[in-house]
């Protein structure tokens, strides 16, 4: 290996011969990739850092324990429908990432300010800026990274679904269709949770609030709405429960599955977003995606100085 | 050939939105200066615009007025390529404890463009050469502040670059930490032939580090030149001789010794009732052994030999410099005639001030 590696010894060096140990400076004449490869190099530390992998033991308990608690019912659920030989699977494969939405809140809500807090807080920022990447290489390496960590949390178990379905001989059309809505709604539900966790935690170097934060917003929203849901609900009042769904992150995703990914709806009284509803949800989603983004950008404009 | 050019660079920051501090900060102020390869010291006190101008270089903050190259480059327009071939320590702590040098300082090899393996194996080298050792697979949360210093560095220094930025690289680290850190920068350019540009609020401790020195006050350039001139001018040495038998008047016999061995003398810098003492220019550290020598083979007995250096607050601010030098230093005093005022707490012969030269 190491005749293949570009560093050519020798041509700067003055280093004291006599000295077995030093053999002198070698300067580099291989590769530089620029920018490009900077930024792939920080979408895949960001992304592997999610996982606490190349970082210690500790780092890597809570997401994956997270992993594990968001696989095992689908494990469960697929056991019995292969033992029982059920017609058909228990859940829905869009709405099972909404039943666990809790394990999804805690790992964001961890793994966010790991993501942005720490380089704000140990000031590391302004020493990625003095490489070759520019700020929108930092804000969309860092979006991609933790979107992508989400989607491997609320796809997989997706995935183990799918393939029990498969092992129980369900109709395979019926099951690839809602496989592929189910990871429809994964990707979408992993970039809005990923862009509302990453403006919460960037706004401070403070992990701990940060991860309060996190959790307080996506908690407290969705307690807030399904409450108002369900009084509005009480009095008869359908199209209300309906357009209240657009205020929290949870209640958005689940009425943009219910109008175009062929999921039922936990609103009350099943009052989900009809077709014409259901764009302005996923106008609402979108924007949402898009101003996190540009939140992020503002908040690092003066990041590197 | 040069590394970095600016010309009539200003930077000034707006405070706030109150219109009536319209004016806000001036950090740099018309900057012209050209610095050639080799090691360079920017000095000046804090708030000098040292750091402001180490951004504008990297392309990370744009100049309010006049034009900046590095490397040939334009930082208006070629931030990115700057960024590839120059290497940045900042002054601040950077550094996460939770991992260990060796994947810190590889994965910002990485940033920097550097291919896996590369990145690996220069982060190897690079450590090294820095002088961290096992220590290096140990998180950084557990280093002392020369370790880290040293990690700073070598995250710097890590992709080879032409051109390294150390904005304060001494400060925190005491004396003996800041030798080894001097010595590793001059490493920098005579081995690794890498240039360097380093920023301090103490003129004395780069000079025997730097090939040039440039100071701002603040943002204005108050003198650039090439260090030798600078100690040149900053270092005299005033000697006190007895009298002998043979020689009566031993401070007029070493005067005359000294004048026909070709040392410089300024005979009129002294102060009144300092007649006996000698005030020396070094010209470099054979000048010490001279005057030893001389004195030895008059056979004089040496009261004192003492070491004037003149301190950066001079060079910041000749007006007032001079004014509070009053009629103890006359315009003559080879200090003024370089622009460098003598300052009269340092003319005024002190005891213990000696250099061991002796
Ligand atoms: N981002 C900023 N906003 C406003 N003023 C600033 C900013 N950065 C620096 N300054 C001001 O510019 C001047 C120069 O600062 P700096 O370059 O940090 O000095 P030095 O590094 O020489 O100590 C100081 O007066 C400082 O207060
Ligand atoms: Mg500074």
């Amino acid at each position: 290996m190491p005749s293949e590696t570009p560093l050519a010894p020798g041509d700067r060096r003055a280093g004291d011969p006599a000295k077995i140990h030093d053999i002198g400076y070698r300067s580099y004449d291989g590769d530089r990739l620029g920018r490009r490869h900077a930024r792939r190099s920080l979408f895949a530390h960001s992304l592997r850092g999610a996982y606490g992998l190349g970082r210690s033991a500790k780092s890597k308990v809570l997401p994956m324990l997270l992993f594990g608690v968001m696989c095992l019912p689908a494990g469960i659920m697929v056991a019995i429908a292969v033992v029982t030989k059920a017609g058909e699977l228990p859940v829905e494969y869009p709405r099972y990432a909404l039943h666990l939405q809790g394990v999804i809140s805690l790992f964001l809500a961890a793994q966010a300010p790991q993501a942005v807090s720490r380089d704000l807080r140990f000031r590391t920022v302004p020493l990625y800026f003095s490489r070759p990447i520019e700020r929108a290489d930092y804000v969309s390496a860092k979006f991609a990274a933790l979107s992508a960590a989400l989607f491997v949390l609320t796809a997989a178990p997706v995935v183990v679904l799918y393939a029990g379905a498969l092992l129980a001989e369900l109709d395979v059309a019926d099951q690839s269709a809602g496989f592929g809505q189910g990871l429809v709604s994964a990707a979408l539900l992993s970039l809005l949770f990923a862009g509302i966790g990453l403006v919460i935690a960037a706004l401070t170097p403070r992990r701990g609030f940060g991860v309060a934060a996190v959790i307080a917003v996506l908690t407290v929203s969705f307690g807030a709405v399904s409450a108002v849901q369900a009084i509005a609900f009480e009095q008869d009042n359908g199209g209300l429960v309906t357009w209240l769904g657009l205020f929290s992150p949870v209640t958005l995703i689940d009425g943009v599955q219910t109008a175009f990914l062929g999921a039922s709806t936990s609103f009350p009284g099943g009052k989900g977003p009809d077709t014409a509803a259901g764009c302005v949800y996923l106008l609402v989603v979108l924007a949402l995606i898009a101003g996190s983004y540009a939140a992020l950008m503002r908040r690092y404009r003066k990041a590197g100085l | 050939m040069t590394v970095i050019v600016t010309e009539g660079l200003s930077k000034r920051f707006p405070l706030g939105t109150d219109r009536a501090q319209r004016g806000g900060v001036t950090a740099l102020d018309r900057l012209t200066v050209d610095i050639a390869p080799g090691v360079t010291g920017l000095i000046g006190s804090n708030g000098a615009g040292k750091s402001t101008l180490i951004k504008i270089l990297l392309g990370l903050s744009p100049a309010s007025e006049g034009r900046a190259c590095v490397l040939g480059m334009d930082v208006a327009t070629a931030g990115g390529p700057i960024r590839e071939r120059v290497g940045y320590m900042p002054e601040h702590d950077c550094l996460p404890p939770d991992v260990s040098a060796t994947e810190f300082v590889v994965h910002m090899a990485r940033m920097s463009g550097l291919p896996p393996t590369a990145a690996r194996e220069r982060t190897a080298d690079t450590l090294r050469h820095v002088g961290l050792y096992e220590e290096r697979y140990r998180p950084i949360g557990g280093y002392s502040t020369g370790m880290r210093q040293r990690v700073k560095l070598a995250q710097a220094l890590v992709h080879d670059p032409r051109l390294v930025l150390l904005d304060e690289p001494t400060n925190g680290l005491d004396p003996a930490g800041r030798d080894e850190m001097l010595g590793l920068i001059r490493r920098i350019h005579r081995e690794f032939g890498i240039s360097v540009l380093v920023t301090s609020h103490l003129l004395g401790e780069l000079e025997r580090t730097c090939d040039h020195v440039v100071v701002i006050d603040g943002g204005r350039l108050l003198r650039s030149s090439a260090t030798s001139d600078f100690t040149r001018t900053t270092t005299t040495v005033a000697v006190e001789v007895t009298d002998t038998d043979r020689h009566p008047d031993g401070t007029t016999a070493l005067r005359t010794a000294l004048t026909a061995a070709g040392v410089g003398l300024r005979t009129d810098g002294a102060e009144p009732g300092t007649s006996h003492l000698l005030l020396i220019d070094v010209a470099d550290d054979s000048t010490y052994d001279t005057v030893r020598d001389t004195v030895a083979g008059l056979g004089l007995g040496l009261v004192r030999m003492e070491q004037r250096r003149h301190r950066i607050a001079e060079v910041f601010h000749p007006r007032e410099a001079e004014a509070e030098a009053g009629l103890q230093a006359k315009p003559q005093d080879a200090g003024l005639r370089t622009g460098l005022p003598a300052d009269p707490q340092d003319e005024r012969p002190q005891k213990g001030g000696g250099r061991d030269a002796v």
